[in-house]
């Protein structure tokens, strides 16, 4: 514990007979430039993410998993990875089960040691909920939990990711007010605004680095 | 490559790098448009300027008020990730922070580590250090990799690889990996997908910076683009994070600005691809995630700028790279010329704390000061004016007790008698018209060598006749002559 005692006698001994400053946060600063209305507000949530290579479609809500599928079809893709303790994991299941779609669901329900060779290199696709959007920056919030883990949203190529219109706030400042997140935050809190990319080679942008090579979000319109 | 500069210093100063890397064609092509591009994009990231000031004095608002309580941040941020469940070590060194990242590893005896990109780990040469006990550690990030894999040190600090072309890359690749030569950017990716996604998939420990550590929810913040950040702190068993004691911010609501500044200033991006918040190891119930989570906290020098109420401001740095985007002299001699983990204006102002003035004497004087840095810096941090300060720390003797580590490493008895003597000069009519007498007549005696102006430069020879006597002359031919110009 030396070293901690030796920092911060250092750091205090130099901060002697000052007095530490005012909080003059300016919430304005971050809130008022970035406002919008209801219509504008998904409209600026997508063209940032279109921006960035994410492919966005809008819906009415229950629509939503004749979607996946369709999604999956097109790409000719074998399996997708589902999180069945969650609402919107069970509805998929339900579809699927109603209409007979010949991709696997692969449902996270183990440790990831339990089948990290299988998560790593043989899952193509992945459907996870959201709990929330941000239009100032285009960007999805997700909040991985033991029924929705955190590899999820990383390790498959293809990220399907559901996002209620109504969930859409205006800026990051807004949407941690009104969650209340410095009462409690997960293990794991993401922005999510694309897929993963680099431009690490002369400044060229490269899609699919390390995270999913294709983002796909679906707006879900209120019933 | 010609050297048209002959370059009379060691090789291993700045002056010999930069001498080398001026005359290096390819290098200063690959800095130049890679610049221009980030400093555009920066620039329409900000189409607001009125939005932009007023963001950069938040910021730099922020910044002041947590380093103004920065020992009690500390022990928050320690107490609320401890009730997380994250370990917390402190380290004075670079060495007694390996030690700690070593004996994590060992503990679980590990034998691979992936890291995702940090500065810090780069101050402490982690990889070295682990390689020399046996543990492979592995960057992650794309241009980290690269660099690596070439034995190199990152040239910036946000694009690593920024000093190298496509070519550069498909050669390396191909001669280290076994590929096929490709001059494909999306094709090179791929194969560095490939290629760690193996290697994140078996690491034993995943290692990571911070970009801002929040007090009061026990929170790490990390930016990235790739997803090689979430992977080592996500897929690994144990995630260590290392950091500077100065990544502390007081509270979440914080981290609005000030990762809007970081991506905007750094990539002209509105957010990075991910923002990652990590505020525990995984809880009993959870399906992934690491069962350990360690913070270092590392001083290495920090605690010494802090004493100093001038330079505490050098611990503002978010470490976005603008400065370096927007410098002339780094455009120009790029990054490796610097010596150091830090290069550019931000190096040249936080480096001397870290390794010490003699290490780096030439850090404070390479810079015209032309002010671009400190006008793009977006927590105000007046570059400028600190390396100014450093200029006078540098040449201050002994007697005049430095106040920044090994202060006075340019301080020369003659330099200092030289000057003495020419202010004595000039301020006694006298003396100085003796001077003058003597310089216009003796003129060819003045040396052809006078250091280093004449490594590019003809050596000054007096005028036969000084201003002062061409003056009397004008002026008393005036009335005749009428006025020439």
């Amino acid at each position: 514990m030396s070293a901690r005692n030796n920092i911060l006698n250092r750091l205090r001994t130099s901060l002697a007979g000052t007095e530490p400053r005012p909080d003059d946060f300016n919430e304005t600063l971050v809130t008022e430039p970035w406002q919008y209305t209801p219509d504008s507000r998904i409209q600026r949530l997508r063209a940032l993410m279109e921006a960035v290579q994410t492919e966005v479609h809008q819906l009415p809500g229950e629509q939503w998993p004749a979607k996946v599928q369709a999604l999956l079809e097109s790409r000719n893709l074998s399996n997708v990875l589902y999180a069945p303790g969650t609402d919107h994991g069970q509805k998929l299941a339900e579809h699927w089960q109603a209409h007979g779609a010949r991709q696997d669901l692969v449902a996270y329900d183990r440790p990831v040691e339990a089948w990290k060779e299988e998560l790593f290199w043989e899952v193509d696709a992945s459907v996870t909920g959201t709990v929330g959007g941000i239009a100032a920056t285009g960007s999805l919030v997700l909040w991985p939990d033991r029924h929705e883990p955190r590899l999820m949203s990383l390790l498959p190529p293809l990220h399907i990711a559901l996002l209620k219109a109504s969930e859409i706030e205006d800026n990051l400042y807004a949407i941690m007010q009104k969650q209340n997140w410095s009462a409690g935050l997960p293990t794991n809190l993401l922005l999510v605004s694309g897929p993963s990319k680099t431009a690490d080679i002369e400044q060229v942008l490269a899609y699919g680095a390390h995270g999913p090579k294709e983002l796909v979000v679906l707006i879900l319109e209120d019933q | 490559m010609s050297q048209r500069i002959p370059v009379t210093e060691l090789e291993n100063s700045f002056r010999g790098r930069a001498s080398e890397a001026l005359a290096d064609s390819q290098l200063r092509t690959n800095f130049r448009t890679a610049m221009d591009s980030l400093m555009r994009k920066r620039a329409d990231a900000f189409s607001d300027p009125d939005e932009r000031e007023d963001l950069r004095e938040l910021g730099n608002h922020i910044k002041a008020r947590a380093l103004s309580k920065l020992p009690d941040l500390l022990e928050q941020l320690e107490t609320r990730l401890t009730k997380n469940g994250v370990k917390v070590h402190w380290a004075e060194t670079t060495e007694e922070a390996n030690q700690i990242v070593h004996g994590i590893i060992e503990a679980k005896k590990g034998s691979q580590v992936v890291k995702g990109k940090s500065m810090v780990s780069e101050e402490m040469e982690m990889n070295d250090y682990l390689a020399e006990r046996h543990i492979e550690c592995l960057e992650s990030d794309m241009g980290e990799y690269i660099v690596q894999l070439d034995g190199e040190k990152p040239s910036h600090i946000i694009m690593p690889a920024i000093h190298k072309n496509r070519h550069q890359v498909a050669r390396l690749f191909h001669d280290k990996l076994g590929v096929e030569e490709t001059d494909d950017v999306n094709e090179l990716i791929r194969i560095g997908r490939r290629t760690l996604r193996k290697k994140f998939m078996e690491a034993d420990v995943g290692v990571s910076g911070v970009n801002f550590a929040i007090a009061e929810t026990g929170t790490l913040l990390l930016v990235e683009n790739e997803g090689n950040g979430r992977m080592s702190t996500t897929a690994p068993p144990v995630h260590v994070a290392v950091t500077g004691i100065e990544k502390v911010v007081e509270n979440l609501r914080d981290v609005v600005p000030l990762v809007s500044l970081l991506t905007r200033s750094a990539l002209g991006q509105p957010i990075t691809t991910y923002v990652n918040l990590i505020s525990g190891p995984r809880k009993p119930d959870e399906l992934d995630g690491p069962e350990e989570v360690h913070l270092v906290l590392l001083d290495n020098g920090r605690t010494r700028a802090f004493a100093d109420a001038q330079m505490r401001q050098t611990l503002n740095c978010i470490r976005c790279g603008a400065c370096m985007n927007h410098c002339p002299v780094y455009t120009r001699v790029g990054g490796h010329t610097y010596g150091e983990v830090y290069p550019g204006p931000i190096g040249k102002i936080v480096t001397p704390h870290m390794v010490g003035l003699k290490q780096v004497p030439d850090h404070p004087s390479a810079s015209s000061l032309c002010g671009a840095c400190g006008e793009v810096c977006p927590v105000k941090i007046p570059i400028p004016e600190l390396l100014q300060r450093l200029r006078q720390e540098n040449v201050k003797s002994p007697k005049e007790h430095p106040k920044v580590k090994d202060g006075g490493a340019k301080y020369s008895r003659t330099e200092r008698a030289v000057w003495r003597l020419w202010a004595g000069l000039n301020t006694s009519p006298t003396i100085y018209r003796l001077f003058l007498w003597g310089a216009t007549r003796f003129g060819k005696l003045t040396p052809k060598n006078v250091g280093p102006w004449t490594q590019n430069h003809s050596a000054p020879v007096p005028a036969r006749r000084s201003l002062h006597d061409l003056a009397r002359d004008h002026l008393g031919s005036q009335g005749t002559k009428g006025g020439r110009s």
